[in-house]
């Protein structure tokens, strides 16, 4: 019946399974089936990955030891914490970014029962991620682990429900605390912190205890394991749940659902409210020092330095970006730890340098092409547009070259060898995920930097994967093997994919 | 005389023809309006002239510059304002104004006087070195319209300039248009608020269907309705019906 909860449940779902499919295929008709054929190649692949690396923890007995319950818990919090970083995204996009908020709350239909539909679909959509990342791992932990390990499906689902449950609650306390304007960049930071802090802190633990990048190596330490609560703690019931402990799994999934309940019933009414105030905020354009005298410069640098002004002017671009930079403080960290001991943390420090090198210049290179702002003025310059294309990506590169020239030089006092290797990662990394972004961009406003990975799936998996090839390149050149040449004729048959992919083609 | 921009058999198809063999010549010194009825290709037109969508085929002589060889040179003497101001919400508009001066490769003292005088003339002056994101759609548009003529464009093209503006702001551009025209300058413009292109306009063309249906001044067009119209409004509505009859 239309106004109805499932009217309005089956609205959003049509709503987000068309977003879905528009994200998936680029935009492009025809394109499902290539779709279907990456998404079973990727389930494929997740699985095998899985099953090389979640082998050893599946044969945990029915009664935990300490050390399985710290590393079961370690790893719900760490996906947690990424959950809840994707729901606080979710939630900022209802506050700002729908366009159907005055359709809604000027129709006659009860606002409480729309808002309440649509905090229950983002939990919906955190628990759709949460598990379709999470089956791989426990698929294989069913089939090596016994059926047993179904209960971690019931910990994925309280994990989604929570984190939309929390997410919602500290959007909405936000939003009464510093208010509309604010809330915005500040729920967007308190999104990608809440993500960075819990893995950041674990690196820089596993490197001051034991020196290794490795997040398990500290889970799995004699030192943690003597510090965390006894056996029979509450904090071991989404790690008990996740092994088949029914009562514990009962306990768990209904105060997550609980929660999740409590908060639809408690925010629904006012998330209204909020919404309207949020589409109300005015900007209020800052005052520049004023100077006068314009510089005589190239269209090329103007271009660039255009570029720079934009980015550093903003706020919360600049937190986005930095935020990317703080998942280079661990290789910081361990780099200054290796002074002196010789060269073995460099193998895994080279392609952490190269993986962040590919994705901060993913970033830039978005927010440079797809991210310009006034793209009718720069293509009726009298510039050629491949001078354009130049610019930008000499704007980027520029970038990359400044956040990582003092590692390649920290890196040279060490091994001239190993820094040589880091600068081809960096520069083979940061160049192919400048050309993804060109040959996938899409005109867009630069708020919507976040949601970039929305504009291409395609794009974005390129993007990833190309930077872990060019990072696996890396790191088995500086082990100075030849079995370098296979990722790295991975990462160009990853870029022809693109290119042959990409919508501007022609 | 050489003409300002001359069209001959442009066509550009995107699912259906939105351009279908247009013939277009407007005089250098004029002021042109481009009208027609939602999705006639006036757009599409100008955007193809300005060098922002490729034709399928068809020519288009900017100043007797062949616009799809050397669209560099016909880009320096090309401005295009569209209805959506595109301008940078960070930059100022004194910090937009050096940007396109650098981009059309300006000499910057001379650069800078056009600029101070373009902010002078459109009201922008007070508010020079404030960051344009606070700024309203008509403050917005007055900024694109000044990057569009900093750079001196012999031809200027606007895309509905008028939309959205209140009337203290669209008087403004008005009259800063009207002065490009009797500086020798030609002026090209699409709208949908037909008093503006009968006040305005040296000459009116009427677009449907991708094509030219009619041109002339507003007694010219009056007589090629074969009605005796008053107004501008009438005329188009009576041709564009003829049209869409004949179609």
């Amino acid at each position: 019946m239309a106004g109805s909860l499932t009217w309005f449940a089956n609205h959003e779902l049509r709503l987000a399974w068309r977003d879905w499919l528009s994200m998936m295929t680029a935009g492009r008709r025809g394109r499902e089936r290539v779709v279907a054929i990456a998404l079973v190649v990727f389930i494929v692949f997740a699985h095998l990955l899985a099953w090389y690396f979640v082998a050893r923890y599946v044969n945990v007995g029915t009664e935990p030891d300490k050390p399985a319950l710290v590393v079961i818990t370690g790893t719900v919090l760490l996906s947690w914490s990424l959950l809840m970083s994707q729901a606080m995204e979710s939630v900022t996009r209802a506050f700002y970014a729908r366009s159907d908020l005055d359709l809604i709350l000027s129709s006659p239909a009860a606002a409480r029962k729309i808002f309440a539909v649509r905090i229950g679909a983002m939990a919906l959509s955190v628990i759709l991620m949460a598990a379709l990342l999470g089956a791989p791992i426990i698929n294989v932990a069913i089939a090596r682990g016994g059926a047993r390990w179904l209960g971690a499906y019931g910990v994925v689902i309280a994990m989604g429900a929570t984190a939309a449950a929390c997410s919602v609650a500290l959007t909405v306390a936000l939003f009464r605390t510093i208010g509309p304007k604010r809330t915005r960049l500040a729920s967007q930071i308190v999104a990608a912190v809440i993500a960075a802090v819990f893995i950041i802190g674990l690196q820089v633990a596993a490197i001051l205890s034991h020196g290794s990048l490795s997040r398990m190596v500290f889970l799995e330490s004699d030192t943690l394991v003597a510090l965390v609560p006894e056996i029979d703690s509450l904090l071991w019931l989404p790690a008990r749940a996740a092994l088949g402990d029914l009562s514990a799994l009962a306990i768990v999934l209904g105060g997550s659902l609980g929660l999740l309940g409590l908060a639809i019933l408690v925010f629904s009414a006012r998330f209204g409210d909020h919404a309207i105030a949020a589409s109300s905020v005015t900007v209020t354009g800052a005052r520049q020092a004023s100077r006068s005298g314009f510089r005589g410069r190239s269209p090329a640098r103007v271009l660039r330095q255009k570029e720079w002004t934009l980015l550093l002017r903003d706020p919360w671009l600049v937190s986005q970006t930095l935020m990317q930079l703080l998942y280079l403080l661990p290789p910081a960290l361990l780099l200054w730890r290796s002074y002196g001991q010789g060269t073995g943390a460099l193998i895994v420090l080279v392609p952490v340098l190269v993986m962040a090198a590919g994705q901060l210049a993913g970033g830039l290179a978005w927010l440079a092409i797809s991210g310009e702002d006034a793209p009718d003025l720069v293509a009726t310059a009298p510039v050629l547009a491949q001078h354009i294309v130049r610019a930008k990506v000499e704007a980027v590169l520029g970038g990359i070259a400044i956040a990582f020239a003092p590692f390649i030089a920290a890196l040279a006092f060490l091994s001239v060898y190993h820094a040589l290797i880091a600068a081809l990662g960096i520069l083979a990394a940061a160049a192919a995920a400048t050309g993804i972004q060109f040959w996938f961009r899409k005109q867009a406003t630069r708020r919507y930097f976040r949601h970039r990975q929305t504009a291409s799936r395609f794009a974005t998996f390129a993007e990833a994967f190309s930077s872990i090839s060019w990072a696996a390149t890396a790191a088995l050149a500086v082990g100075g093997s030849w079995a370098a040449f296979f990722p790295a004729a991975i990462g160009i048959g990853i870029l022809l994919g693109a290119r042959w992919m990409s919508p501007h083609k022609s | 005389m050489t003409p300002a921009l001359d069209i001959r058999g442009l066509c550009k198809s995107f699912d259906r023809p939105a351009v279908a063999g247009l013939d277009l010549t407007v005089r250098a010194g004029e002021f042109y309006s481009l009208l027609g009825p939602n999705g006639a290709g006036k757009t599409t037109t100008l955007r193809m002239v300005a060098g922002l969508l490729p034709p399928d085929s068809g020519s288009i002589h900017i100043c007797g510059i062949d616009a799809l060889r050397s669209p560099v040179e016909a880009k320096q003497i090309v401005a295009w304002v569209s209805d959506e101001p595109m301008i940078y919400d960070k930059l100022t508009p004194y910090e937009y104004l050096e940007f396109v001066a650098g981009l059309w490769s300006l000499d910057a003292g001379e650069a800078e006087t056009r600029a101070r005088d373009l902010m002078d003339w459109l009201g922008l002056s007070p508010h020079a070195h404030e960051r344009c994101e606070g700024f309203s759609k008509g403050m917005r548009q007055k900024v694109a319209l000044a990057g569009a003529l900093v750079h001196g464009p012999r031809i200027i093209i606007l895309d509905e300039p008028l939309t959205g503006l209140d009337a203290g702001s669209a008087r403004q551009v008005k009259r800063v248009l009207r002065e490009r025209v009797a500086a020798g300058n030609t002026v090209i413009m699409t709208t949908h608020i037909l008093e503006v292109a009968e006040r305005m306009a040296d000459r009116v063309g009427i677009i449907a269907g991708g094509r030219l249906i009619a041109e002339g001044t507003l007694d010219e067009l009056r007589r090629q309705s074969g009605k005796n119209h008053t107004s501008l409004e009438d005329t188009f509505l009576a041709l564009v019906a003829e049209q869409q009859v004949a179609a």
